[in-house]
């Protein structure tokens, strides 16, 4: 690595991110774990045990809070602590506000993860934690941004590279976001009441939920892809200037989006057409993003078929252009008078986090493993493996969740043929006609769960074999 | 020649991370008080009628939390949408200022059960009472988990005072001798409601937290009058 071929590289602190990493594949196989689960509760619903702490109302929140926060976060921070010791060729500011950072971190989501199921909730969606543990968030967030602009101020190199644009937005937007829709006044330890009310709480909540979407799950993610794309293909990024354009544009538009959340509800009409105009205009900073990835692997495309880091990147990127297209298209009226309420809106999601940020995430482990631990990979065989069982599971999830939306959908608005009356005025019947393409998705579900598990173990194995006598990797 | 901006952008932002931070922070700033401070500042945008809409009971308050705690947000909206195959499924569709003592709101984001905006009214309590035990016995084919502990456990009048003291903090009013009489209020609510479930030949306690559920969910769309026509609503029309 660098800092072992130089002698004039500062040493960077690895072991940061190499915790960072394996909370990332850990969190990860737990939040899609109870994911499975929850998919299973919907097919069968005796698989809600019978008990309290495991229906699908009290394990749902901690599904989307685990992989949002658990996995997808840690995986931010992994990919921001390895690459922007690099990018500054500096080591981190302070180690002790980096391990302060990941076990509060860590602590927190044992903390949430042991709340949630006891029914411990603000009620707010991704916005469930209760009030302590949104304090400690508040304050572990302030830790890790102190830490990163800390190393920002004390970089050796002069120019800031356009993956540390993204990070920067990214922990200042979280934070605003974070301390403005918890605002709350607490009624006990466990319990508190926003200070917002109604259409506002509501217009709050989905400024906050959406943008969490959009810089917690987007623009870390482009920062990610901005490091490791150009390293991994060995090329330079395809357009300065492009990323200059779609970076501006898109932290300026998407913050505007949330109300999108909120078409046809009695929030006023124009802040809903404020909504569903700024996500349309949303398409172009997004594939903006995309475009500049994929060209950036002109050239390298032969390689994409043989390194699993480029595989899943080139997947990731794909599936982040198809689900920025299919945003802006929910946020018309029309489509969302249809897609508003059933499982297309989870379809959309799921090619989002499977798609995007998990195919990310793992390119990124690819590329990680192997330099964190100084061996090559176990197994080519297996990251093959993990590639495709993925892939299709993605594929029967999205697939299954857009037909039982659309189904859904028009059965809810289906007339009698002359117009009088609903043809299925029994909301159940809606219900179960979903039941098999919710089977779909358990099994969908399960193969991307089944290989992250091969992902980790190939990793377990990686990290386990001998130290190679000879020079460090460089794959 | 065409690379000015660039270079600027390189030259000057990039260098700069104070600058680049703050310019960050504004771009991001600008969405976010455009479209939530008018919500305060600009009267159009006040839910009309707003002010007759009676805050949530002592027991309405208590079942609202169950609502919360049991996440029945993940399954069940509570907005009509202004759209007929709505309006004929549920009833009318929802006005801003139903939601006035919301906190937090409860719109729901999938409906993979019913709206429960219109659901105050519909059914008798021993209806609510059975499909809460058993989902299947009201609603065959429901993929609804049973919630039978909610029959066995109980309120406590100290929570629900707590509850009432912060709301009234972030500005709902509860008076203080509301708060202190609280324990009368709930037993006192909650018996009527024992009533009706004696009537369904159910024998339920008024403290329990099944009462204070039905509580909630009877009192759900039942503002919607108040809401559209405003006082009138309020002075029965003489016959």
């Amino acid at each position: 690595m660098e800092q072992t071929t130089s002698p004039n590289t500062p040493r960077y602190d690895d072991q940061i991110a190499r915790m960072f990493l394996s909370a990332t594949v850990l969190w990860g196989i737990v939040g899609m774990l109870v994911g499975v689960i929850i998919a299973l509760q919907l097919a069968w619903w005796p698989a809600n045990l019978g008990l309290p702490y495991a229906t699908f109302g009290r394990l749902r929140p901690l599904h989307t809070n685990a992989v949002i926060f658990a996995f997808a976060g840690n995986a931010v921070f992994a990919g921001v602590y390895y690459s922007t010791q690099r990018l500054c060729k500096v080591r981190m500011f302070s180690d002790a506000l980096s391990w302060i950072h990941f076990w509060g971190w860590q602590l927190i989501i044992v903390s949430a993860a042991i709340t949630l199921p006891l029914g411990l909730t603000q009620g707010k969606e991704y916005a469930e934690l209760i009030w302590p543990i949104d304090l400690a968030i508040a304050v572990v967030w302030v830790a890790f941004a102190v830490n990163f602009f800390g190393t920002l101020v004390t970089r050796k190199t002069k120019h800031l590279y356009v993956a540390l644009w993204f990070y920067m937005a990214t922990v200042i937007t979280m934070t605003v976001l974070h301390v403005v829709n918890n605002l709350a006044i607490p009624a006990s330890l466990t319990r508190s009441y926003p200070i917002y009310s109604g259409l506002t709480d509501a217009l709050v909540q989905w400024w906050y939920g959406h943008n969490a979407v959009g810089f917690l799950l987007t623009t870390p993610f482009l920062g990610l892809m901005y490091y490791f794309l150009p390293k991994a293909a060995e090329r330079p990024v395809f357009s300065y200037r492009l990323s200059i354009i779609h970076f501006w544009a898109l932290v300026f538009l998407y913050i505007w989006a949330g109300p999108h959340h909120l078409l046809y509800s009695a929030l006023p009409d124009w802040a809903q057409t404020l909504g569903m105009v700024f996500s349309l205009m949303l398409i172009a900073p997004s594939w903006g993003g995309m475009l500049n990835g994929l060209l950036t692997l002109k050239g390298a495309w032969d390689r994409v078929r043989t390194d699993p880091v480029l595989k899943f990147l080139a997947v990731g990127i794909t599936f982040y252009g198809m689900s920025t297209f299919e945003g802006p298209m929910m946020s018309i009226r029309a489509v969302n008078s249809l897609s508003h309420y059933t499982d297309w809106t989870i379809a959309h999601v799921h090619g989002g986090a499977l798609g995007w940020v998990g195919f990310t995430t793992f390119a990124m482990c690819y590329y990680m493993v192997p330099r964190l631990w100084n061996r090559p990979l176990h197994s080519m065989k297996l990251a093959e493996l993990h590639f495709w069982l993925g892939t299709i599971g993605i594929l029967l999830y999205i697939v299954s969740m857009w037909t039982a939306g659309v189904t859904q959908g028009l059965m809810w608005r289906a007339y009698n043929e002359d117009g009088t009356q609903l043809l299925y005025p029994n909301f159940l019947d809606t219900v179960t006609q979903l039941i098999p393409l919710y089977w779909v998705r358990v099994v969908g579900g399960l193969m991307y769960l089944v290989s992250v598990c091969i992902m980790a173990w190939n990793f377990i194995k990686t990290a386990n074999a001998p130290a190679p006598s000879s020079a460090p990797v460089e794959a | 020649m065409s690379n000015e901006n660039d270079q600027w952008h390189s030259r000057v932002l990039e260098t700069n991370i104070g600058f680049f931070g703050g310019l960050t922070a504004i771009a991001i700033l600008i969405g976010g008080l455009v479209e939530i401070v008018p919500m305060y500042t600009v009267s159009a945008n006040q839910p009309e009628n707003a002010e007759l809409v009676a805050p949530y009971t002592p027991l309405q308050l208590a079942g609202r939390d169950i609502y919360v705690r049991e996440g029945c947000y993940n399954c069940h909206s509570q907005m009509v949408r202004p759209m007929r195959a709505e309006t004929m499924r549920y009833g009318e569709w929802s006005r801003a200022a139903e939601y006035v003592h919301d906190r937090p709101f409860q719109l729901g984001s999938r409906r993979i059960g019913p709206d429960l905006q219109r659901v105050g009214g519909k059914y008798p309590d021993g209806w609510h009472y059975e499909h809460m035990r058993d989902p299947r016995s009201t609603s065959p084919g429901s993929v609804m988990p049973p919630y039978p502990w909610l029959l066995t456990a109980t309120i406590e009048p100290d929570d629900v005072a707590a509850t009432m003291r912060a709301l009234d903090r972030v500005g709902e009013s509860y008076s203080d001798a509301d708060i202190t009489n609280v324990a009368q209020l709930l037993n006192a609510e909650g018996s009527a409601i024992v009533a009706h479930l004696s009537d369904a030949g159910i024998t339920a306690s008024a403290d329990t937290e099944i009462v204070a559920l039905i509580a909630y969910l009877q009192r759900l769309g039942t503002d919607a009058d108040v809401a559209i026509h405003g006082a009138a609503a309020l002075t029965p029309e003489a016959p």
